[in-house]
């Protein structure tokens, strides 16, 4: 076992894009017992900065393949298409308009129903694309085509953080 | 010296040779020191059979023009006397400025704003909040060594779950600076579930709610197979019992149309506040009465009217504890269980209004007091490797968001709240002018957008960036939190190599060396006894090393090879013969080689534990 290997590898996971959460989970918390510093406490400066290496590693693993946008981007990674969000903005120009109604929808929404019934249909839309995902990283492998998915969801999940944003606030005044 | 005998390799001397650890309770108003003895964790008591020291340091000068202290009872029998130089509830000033705290007009201090952290002025000059901790750690420390008559091989030590870096520095200086080797510095509310064994075979969700002296919290634990994962962690580090004795003070005086003018009249009634409040507890009305300068103060209060004036405080704990569900997505009927700490959760109210929310009697078995001291102490136990077989291990989280300052005063999160630590995680920033030379690094902590509204950690300096087109540079700043929560930051130019770095000491900051001389100057008198005391820490430091690196080589010697076995054989040997000499400089840097010469070798025993236990996975699922 080598600390610079791959998060599946680190946490003796299938290196794909479905992954059962409790078992990601478990395996997080097997090796945590194995590499924390609390676990080295006892043995000296030396022990305790390598453990705290490790158990800083073991966390990012976890962190990063619990959340499945996370996930999906490091896979495409891995396989060598980087998601390059930050330098790779061109969308669908189909998606672009889609995103310009969900966003003036949500400027013109009167109401919890409205912000509500917007929020499921965005929901409904980012579950269909993380199926995608699992289609084309699991079986297609496709990568390219899976990071220019995993590029809608970032759109996606932004969109979502304002739409929660405003729930909050409804259930704030009420 | 029989301490340091060099026994052949891969032996230690005395391998069932059980560690003295202690947990430590820094409570605002009061605090405990317990240990695992017999066991079983019990808190220690004083001589007179005390397990409470109040958290009450009394600086004074006798007949004869010298300063002492007192400490505990001592202190807060002189607290209504001599109010200035008694500091009682230091604990709310800990890491905090001046313009931090609510109210200072309302205590009976002269506070000194000092840049970073507030000093109380008393009889012996100005003491910053870390050194009259330090005083109550020391007295802790104490008790336990004349205890076990024995020095301590180290201490847990509890903070609020809401403590920022700044607070958990000061607390960590603060240990220090009493002498104590901090193990851990573990979140009160998980102390408590350890104390109620919630680690063995609890599992789901379990609340916390911790109403104490001075702070609140309330955390949301998630339990299963003996890790405690922190969910949610939530509070509020002004709201306490002291603010509910403020205001029956307040309403007593209204009652009597009395003033409380001079500090000595504002502490007395303050006292009789708390002593009524208690009483109020078990009896459905009391008397507070005290002498003031303006006369007798004689009230009669009942307990219906304590719960309408504390009602406003704990409405405003339910609201941070719906705040911490709402974060965590959990509902309150989600809650498997709900555990009661701090001693103003005996009020009846407090009780009441808990049970209340969540649908369910809260667990109350345990002595609200002592329960935090108690978990502490068994994972001090743990920590000190006396409980081999120990399952406990303690998944925590960071209580409050990291982030940078950027254009315009908005932060920038680096580090979300509640991310499980230790952690690291960096982001890079360009310059925003062309030739810009340096970066301003400004780091913040907390969870407003504005710089402003968050707490300002530390600010650093990158120079030295070549020329470049604006936007050109690429500044990588990167933060690592370790598993007590305390941040450290580095900003490095990626193109240049240009980097500068801090360990993110509050501002105020105390450094290592100011604590040092501190610890050499504060708690003993005599030249020698310093010298004596310095030596006898490294020579415990430095067996603690020597016994690490014996028991490392006994499971895994074979890893090295004979040259590398040889030059660990010798920086051993080398400890040894600086040890008797009483040159601490020299043991303290040998000790030092020691660390730096094992380094590889602990990586390397790392990952072969690592393959055997992965190893052992496999024929677990066979």
């Amino acid at each position: 076992m080598n600390i610079d290997a791959d998060d599946f590898t680190l946490l003796g996971l299938e290196k794909a894009f479905t992954l059962d959460r409790a078992k990601l989970d478990a395996a997080w918390k097997a090796m945590q017992a194995q590499v924390h510093p609390d676990r080295f406490a006892a043995e000296g400066a030396a022990s305790q900065r390598v453990a705290m290496q490790w158990a800083v590693r073991v966390n990012e693993a976890h962190q990063r393949l619990k959340d499945p946008l996370k996930r999906a981007a490091y896979l495409c990674e891995l396989a060598g298409v980087p998601v390059q969000a930050q330098n790779n903005t061109a969308m669908p120009g189909e998606f672009l308009m889609q995103q310009m109604q969900w966003r003036e929808a949500l400027e013109e929404a009167a109401g919890q129903a409205q912000v509500e019934a917007l929020s499921d249909e965005v929901t409904g839309q980012r579950k269909a694309r993380l199926a995608r995902v699992t289609q084309l990283l699991d079986v297609d492998a496709n990568a390219a085509a899976a990071a220019q998915e995993v590029r809608a969801l970032m759109f996606i999940d932004r969109l979502l953080e304002e739409i929660d944003a405003r729930l909050e606030q409804y259930e704030d005044a009420s | 010296m029989a301490l340091l005998q060099i026994s052949e390799p891969g032996q230690s001397p005395d391998p069932h040779q059980r560690r003295i650890a202690v947990g430590i309770d820094l409570g605002t108003t009061h605090s405990l020191v317990a240990a695992v003895r017999h066991g079983s964790a019990e808190c220690l008591p004083d001589e007179q059979g005390r397990v409470i020291l109040p958290s009450a340091v009394r600086y004074l000068v006798d007949d004869k023009g010298r300063t002492r202290r007192q400490i505990g009872y001592e202190a807060m029998s002189a607290q209504a006397e001599d109010p200035l130089n008694t500091i009682v509830s230091v604990k709310r000033f800990m890491g905090r400025k001046l313009s931090d705290l609510v109210d200072p007009g309302r205590l009976p201090y002269q506070f000194e704003d000092q840049p970073g952290m507030v000093g109380v002025r008393t009889v012996d000059g100005v003491k910053s909040p870390v050194e009259v901790s330090a005083e109550i750690l020391a007295s802790l420390r104490q008790r336990a060594e004349d205890t076990f008559n024995d020095d301590l091989f180290g201490a847990v030590i509890t903070v609020p779950a809401y403590f920022d870096d700044a607070q958990r520095q000061a607390t960590k200086d603060a240990a220090q600076m009493a002498g104590l080797n901090v193990l851990r510095l573990l979140n009160e509310p998980t102390a408590a579930a350890i104390a109620y064994g919630l680690d063995n075979g609890a599992e789901g969700l379990y609340a916390i709610y911790d109403l104490g002296g001075g702070t609140f919290d309330i955390s949301l634990l998630q339990l299963s197979r003996g890790v405690f994962e922190v969910v949610a962690t939530g509070g509020d580090s002004a709201l306490g019992g002291d603010d509910i004795d403020h205001l029956l003070a307040d309403a007593a005086l209204l009652d009597a149309k009395m003033q409380a003018v001079t500090p000595q009249d504002k502490r007395s009634v303050l006292v009789a506040a708390r002593r009524t409040k208690e009483k109020l507890s078990t009896d459905g009305s009391a008397h507070l009465s005290c002498a003031l300068s303006g006369g007798m103060l004689s009230v009669s209060l009942t307990r219906e009217r304590l719960a309408a004036l504390a009602k406003p405080l704990i409405d405003k704990s339910l609201a941070s504890v719906k705040r911490v569900l709402r974060d965590a997505k959990v509902k309150p009927d989600e809650v498997k269980g709900v555990v009661m700490v701090g001693g103003s959760t005996r009020m009846p109210a407090v009780r009441d209004a808990v049970g209340a929310f969540f649908g369910q009697t809260p667990l109350t078995d345990l002595n609200p007091d002592e329960v935090v001291a108690l978990g502490a102490a068994i994972q001090a136990n743990q920590l000190a490797g006396n409980n081999v077989q120990g399952e406990l291990l303690l998944l925590d989280v960071l209580p409050l968001s990291l982030g940078l300052e950027t254009m315009g005063g908005l932060v920038e999160r680096i580090v979300p709240r509640n991310t499980p630590i230790p952690c690291a995680r960096a982001q890079d920033f360009t310059t925003f002018k062309d030739g810009q030379t340096a970066l301003a690094v400004h780091v913040v902590q907390g969870e407003r957008e504005q710089v402003e509204h968050c707490r300002s950690l530390a600010r650093f300096e990158l120079r030295g960036i070549p020329p470049m087109a604006a936007g050109a540079a690429r500044i990588r700043v990167s933060f690592q939190v370790d598993a007590d929560g305390l941040l450290s930051v580095s900003a490095k130019e990626q193109l240049s190599g240009v980097e500068a770095a801090v360990v993110v000491k509050p501002s105020y900051g105390l450094s290592d060396e100011q604590v040092a001389n501190m610890l050499r100057e504060g708690f003993t008198t005599a030249a020698a006894d310093m010298k004596d005391r310095a030596l006898r820490e490294a020579r415990v430091e430095a067996e603690r090393m020597l016994e690490a690196t014996r028991t490392a080589l006994a499971a895994d010697g074979d890893l090295l090879s004979p040259e590398q076995r040889a030059e660990i054989d010798a920086l051993m040997v080398q400890i040894g013969s600086r040890c008797d000499r009483g040159d601490l400089d020299a043991l303290e840097s040998a000790t030092k080689a020691l660390a730096q010469g094992t380094e590889a070798f602990a990586a390397e025993r790392m990952n072969r534990s690592i393959r055997q236990a992965l190893a052992g996975r496999k024929v677990d699922q066979v």
